[in-house]
């Protein structure tokens, strides 16, 4: 038996505006820049695939199946400025072949600095997909899949997941396949689903390579590989990007086409099905234990957390917001806690990688800066802002007791 | 091989980059085997010492040889040409010399019956005229020439041997004088381009300037750019410098003229001082602007916080990049600009033009419009106040200049040559 287990992520990250050392005003994102590319993803990708998902789900009738994990600040901006996206992602939800995972509300990297911050943006995102979507998530994924042993231990206490999600990186699996379901070390309950990388890179980053040797890629051909998993693996998690449909392979590529066939010729094939990752729980029993004492991520070709935190400009940054965790929480001021928790979208530390030359082609595309220092300094300028509002704040609620006493004595 | 190079400076004849530029091409061309005879004006009155010992010529030539560039022949034209010099200053400069000979005060041999002729444009063609006959009697396959000032020598040298020309552009007159040309400097960089069969600029910025000012054709132009000499972490100081200092200090280095837009760093100055106290700006340079820049530091109320050093050598160089915190070149237009690399080789991070060569090379430094200055003044204030961003500009931009060598410029200017002379 193959089971093939898709699960898509959908983020867009709220990018800041210019902020200078001048500015004063507290307005820190780039509505304007925020708006278009939402709408213009919306477009070239998310509208176009849904609708796609939309017909293979009805096509199917219940054989075909797939898993979202929407982050917190891609619904906003969705409701903001692509309302009509989020109603074809409730027609799929009421399809009750879609899946919708946990992930933290602010695509932060939370778990990393602050396990409080981390569960409370967890729980609200588990709170805002159940109100959205009328499904609470069962499975977690955590940013960009970084994970450990720890995630495990922690995601497994709170009872609330059957399952998490991690890469299925050689140097965590060794010899073993990442085709089967594994139990995370220092677990007994949760479960472990590991990424199908070289699978879903064919997918996700080779589709449309013309120097890649099994370019052009069908789904025919695709199906095949799959398939020959029968007899040696259970699930095939083929974990990606949602912009892979329309935005990182553009419509002309075929990607459209290929995933329109995928699931006819993957069914071709008796033993093969589709499953959503918490099917998939539910069905096979783990077959060993991971032990992942060191993090691991989905990103590059480290698999680690040299992206976000590689640099001295990077700790620096993440060191400095969660510095302010505290103070911040203690005004209660829903504005400023806000703003100080988007500050957490994983993005702006990504936008701050200097590691040009391997990878630096990707970092590059999806950076809105001309260079790493750039962003750099507009975050700095921004947390600069955010720590002296902060100051202020508690100022005035120092100073207001001793203003009532005043107003009681006149 | 061999190339017969004209240039314009060489050290330590210094004033400007282009004799560092010069020095390193010269020298790695040297090392990857390839011979050079490099011909350049020297002012007769010079009281530079010299490890060359260079002969005056009158009207015959001199050569030396300079003992760690083995393949390397120097010959020097007896000729007050200088780099960075206008029609006015040419003027000025020719009647010292006369005034000092009728004293008798000048010294070194061989100056009786030199015919200097009164004005740079007749200048540059006694310079032709000269280099045509020192050529004669030398062996060569190509003519690389440097800049306008050599333009016509190039091109007379090569009628005369029916060689192949090199133009290398390392500024042109719209870097120097903005949209104010001097029209005879045009005329000439003009011509040596478009006789010239090939031309090497020094960055795309310049190549830029090339096609669409000069009406050259881009399949003629080749990118070249410059390399860095001093691949170690800048010199060793005498006399240790121990500053103890609570001030930071950022830096301007070079020429003070409209060119290197000294203007728009007192501004950032005025802005940066508005949110920060504990900084000096010190401008390191002379140049025609000098004064104005002194009154206009004034006038913005910062006059206390801006020092200027005049112009700077050797030691003292060396000992204001230590003090550095910061390295700021606002250029209005940069054919390629190789003190940032110097600042980067001594560690100190850099805030470079947008509208400049190196800025293409050059991924590890803060990239600027020079006329933003509410940004340049963002980007010194965050570079002061933010030490990993200071460290990672100055640790990754160290780095990052030690992979600029000449030697790979050198090989470009080879393949140039080769390409030359494959008939066609």
């Amino acid at each position: 038996m193959a089971s093939v287990c898709f699960y898509f992520q959908v983020h867009q990250p709220q990018r800041l505006r210019h902020y200078t050392v001048f500015d004063r005003d507290e307005h820190y994102f780039d509505d304007y820049k925020n708006a278009s590319i939402c709408r213009k993803v919306a477009n070239k990708c998310y509208l176009p695939a849904n609708r796609m998902f939309l017909d293979l789900i009805r096509r199917y009738k219940g054989r075909f199946k797939i898993a979202y994990s929407l982050t917190g600040v891609l619904l906003e901006q969705l409701q903001a400025y692509s309302p009509e996206v989020l109603s074809t992602f409730d027609a799929l939800a009421q399809t009750g072949c879609v899946e919708f995972l946990g992930e933290t509300y602010y695509h932060s990297l939370s778990f990393l600095n602050s396990r409080n911050e981390f569960m409370e943006q967890v729980n609200k995102h588990l709170d805002t997909i159940e109100n959205l979507f009328g499904q609470r998530p069962r499975i977690f994924r955590n940013t960009e899949l970084i994970y450990n042993n720890d995630l495990a231990v922690l995601m497994e206490s709170t009872g609330k997941f059957d399952a998490i999600l991690a890469e299925g990186a050689d140097h965590i699996l060794g010899y073993r396949s990442p085709n089967f379901v594994y139990q995370p070390k220092g677990c007994q309950r949760l479960k472990l689903l590991l990424k199908n990388y070289a699978l879903s890179d064919d997918i996700a980053f080779r589709f449309s390579n013309r120097n890649w040797t099994e370019w052009p890629l069908t789904a025919e051909k695709f199906a095949q590989w799959v398939s020959s998993v029968n007899g040696n693996g259970q699930t095939v998690n083929l974990f990606m990007d949602y912009e892979t449909f329309g935005e990182h392979q553009w419509e002309d590529t075929g990607i459209f086409d290929f995933m329109r066939h995928l699931p006819e010729e993957i069914l071709k094939h008796p033993d093969n099905n589709f499953k959503t990752p918490s099917e998939v729980v539910d069905s096979y029993e783990a077959v060993g234990t991971i032990d992942v004492p060191h993090i691991v991520s989905w990103a590059d070709i480290e698999r680690d957390l040299s992206a976000w935190l590689g640099n001295p400009m990077q700790s620096n940054a993440f060191y400095e917001l969660y510095k302010l965790e505290k103070k911040i929480k203690k005004t209660g001021d829903e504005k400023l806690i806000a703003d100080w928790r988007k500050l957490q979208i994983s993005d702006h530390f990504y936008y701050m990688c200097t590691k040009y030359f391997s990878d630096g082609d990707v970092h590059k595309y999806f950076n809105p800066y001309d260079s790493p220092y750039d962003s750099y300094i507009n975050f700095m300028n921004v947390l600069d802002n955010l720590r002296g509002r902060c100051a202020r704040y508690q100022q005035q609620m120092q100073q207001a007791p001793q203003q009532q006493q005043l107003a009681c004595a006149v | 091989m061999r190339v017969f190079m004209l240039g314009w400076e060489f050290p330590p004849f210094i004033s400007g980059g282009l004799g560092t530029a010069c020095y390193g091409l010269t020298k790695a061309l040297d090392q990857l085997g390839i011979g050079v005879t490099f011909v350049l004006p020297r002012m007769v009155d010079s009281q530079y010492a010299t490890h060359v010992k260079l002969l005056c010529p009158g009207s015959k030539q001199s050569s030396e040889y300079i003992k760690e560039l083995k393949n390397v022949k120097f010959c020097t034209v007896s000729s007050p040409l200088q780099p960075y010099t206008t029609s006015d200053s040419y003027q000025r400069m020719v009647e010292e010399i006369l005034r000092r000979k009728q004293k008798g005060s000048t010294s070194g041999p061989g100056i009786g019956g030199l015919n200097y002729c009164g004005d740079m444009y007749s200048e540059v063609h006694r310079y032709a005229a000269m280099a045509a006959q020192l050529a004669e009697g030398e062996d060569f396959d190509v003519i690389h020439a440097h800049d306008w000032m050599t333009f016509l020598a190039g091109i007379t040298v090569a009628t005369l041997s029916g060689k192949p020309l090199i133009v290398h552009i390392h500024s042109t007159e719209f870097d120097r004088s903005g949209e104010n040309v001097n029209q005879m400097v045009y005329d000439i960089e003009r011509k040596g381009m478009h006789l010239a069969d090939r031309v090497v600029a020094v960055s795309n910025y310049t190549r830029n300037i090339i096609i669409e000012r000069y009406g050259v054709s881009p399949d003629k132009v080749d990118v070249v750019h410059n390399g860095s000499e001093n691949n170690g972490n800048g010199g060793w100081v005498s006399g240790d410098v121990d500053i103890k200092k609570g001030e930071k200090i950022v830096l301007f280095m070079g020429r003070i003229t409209m060119q290197k837009g000294p203007e728009y760093f007192l501004m950032a100055a005025k802005k940066v001082l508005e949110v920060m106290d504990n900084v000096k700006f010190v401008m390191a340079g002379s140049g025609d602007l000098m004064r104005k820049s002194i009154e206009m530091a004034a006038g913005l109320g910062i006059g206390h916080k801006v020092l200027f050093t005049g112009f700077l050598q050797g030691e003292a160089v060396q000992r204001i990049y230590k003090m550095a915190d910061l390295f700021v070149m606002p250029s209005v237009s940069e054919p390629f600009g190789l003190v940032p690399l110097e600042a980067l080789q001594n560690d100190v991070p850099v805030i470079i033009s947008k509208q400049s060569g190196v800025s293409e090379v050059l991924r590890h430094a803060l990239k600027v419009d020079f006329w933003d200055v509410n940004e340049i003044a963002n980007k010194i204030v965050a570079v002061l106040k933010y030490p990993p961003l200071e460290t990672t500009l100055r640790n990754y931009g160290n780095f990052e200049v030690r992979k600029l060598r000449w030697k790979d410029a050198a090989a470009k200017c080879a393949k140039i040559y080769a390409d030359m002379l494959i008939p066609v």
